[in-house]
């Protein structure tokens, strides 16, 4: 019979890899009875839902950015630097 | 100014120079590091690295690609490698890792028995959550209270979305641990996320 604690490591690593058929028996029996690791799981997938809508949120907002001016000088500088002889 | 482009012969038409390169694709370079790196010096680094090392790189450019599909992938390379410093420059072996990331995190959440210490609270409907932004408000701030070797795993796996395989390989760990520190990651999260912005709604009450 799987804790807690092990029913929420398995629900954390069906998100990283596909779960065994024993270990997601194993899971869909301890979820059956067990309301906190049934919201567990309903969080793990809103907070992944959540990450990619904080992705598009940057997304949005550097579309408008631009290189900043002292930026480009210094790397217009690197470049012309590194022209003459190349680093690395 | 009036000297003629260097590479003006057939076989190498779309490579131009570095300072064309900075002009046409410097903007487009620095929005996507931004958003990958979060932090406009880093960016800007990245920037700064990418064109240098396609200046170096120069004569190798096949020409195949478009320069700015070429240049993104420098650049890609450049943004892992960033994240690669960072997260190494804690040194913790797997071992020690493992087991400071395990512990702590369980001793907050889970009795001895293996149980929740709490029963976990219902946090609503998540279509709802979502559009109402403060949610994810909430868990940016959740973000940058982690430990940033946590954190900067946590970006590469949900944000950059790359797989485990391409993680440990980076970053020169095992999926075990990898997977250990996720978890850690998301434990962390969900209680932040309790304290802070579930706490805050039954205050408003609704």
């Amino acid at each position: 019979m799987l804790t807690c604690k092990d029913a929420s490591r398995l629900l954390s690593e069906g998100q990283e890899r596909p779960l065994s058929l024993g270990e997601r028996l194993g899971l869909r029996l301890h979820l059956w009875m067990c309301v906190s690791c049934r919201r567990f799981e309903q969080q793990l997938a809103l907070m992944r839902r959540a990450m990619r809508a904080l992705r598009r949120r940057a997304e949005t907002e550097a579309d408008t950015a631009e290189l900043p001016i002292a930026a480009r000088e210094r790397i217009r500088r690197a470049l012309s630097e590194g022209r003459g002889q190349p680093r690395d | 100014m009036e000297e003629a482009p260097l590479n003006t012969r057939l076989d190498k038409p779309a490579a131009g120079s570095p300072e064309t390169w900075l002009d046409e694709h410097g903007n487009a370079l620095y929005r996507y590091a931004l958003v990958q790196l979060r932090d406009p010096h880093r960016a800007e680094d990245a920037v700064q690295e990418t064109l240098l090392a396609a200046l170096v790189a120069h004569e190798r450019f096949a020409g195949g690609a478009s320069v700015r599909t070429w240049l993104l992938g420098i650049l890609k390379h450049k943004i892992m490698d960033q994240f690669r410093r960072q997260v190494r420059e804690v040194p913790l072996d797997d071992v020690d890792d493992a087991s400071e990331l395990d512990d702590p995190a369980d001793d907050g959440d889970f009795a001895p028995s293996g149980h929740w210490r709490n029963t976990l609270s219902d946090w609503g409907n998540p279509q709802e959550m979502l559009e109402r932004g403060e949610f994810i408000a909430f868990l940016q701030r959740c973000l940058d209270a982690l430990p940033q070797r946590l954190a900067h795993l946590y970006w590469l796996r949900e944000v950059l979305e790359e797989d485990t395989e391409t993680i440990c390989k980076e970053m020169a760990i095992t999926p075990n641990n990898l997977w250990t520190m996720l978890h850690r990651v998301r434990l962390g999260l969900r209680r932040c996320l309790d304290r802070t912005w579930l706490k805050g709604l039954s205050r408003e009450g609704t």
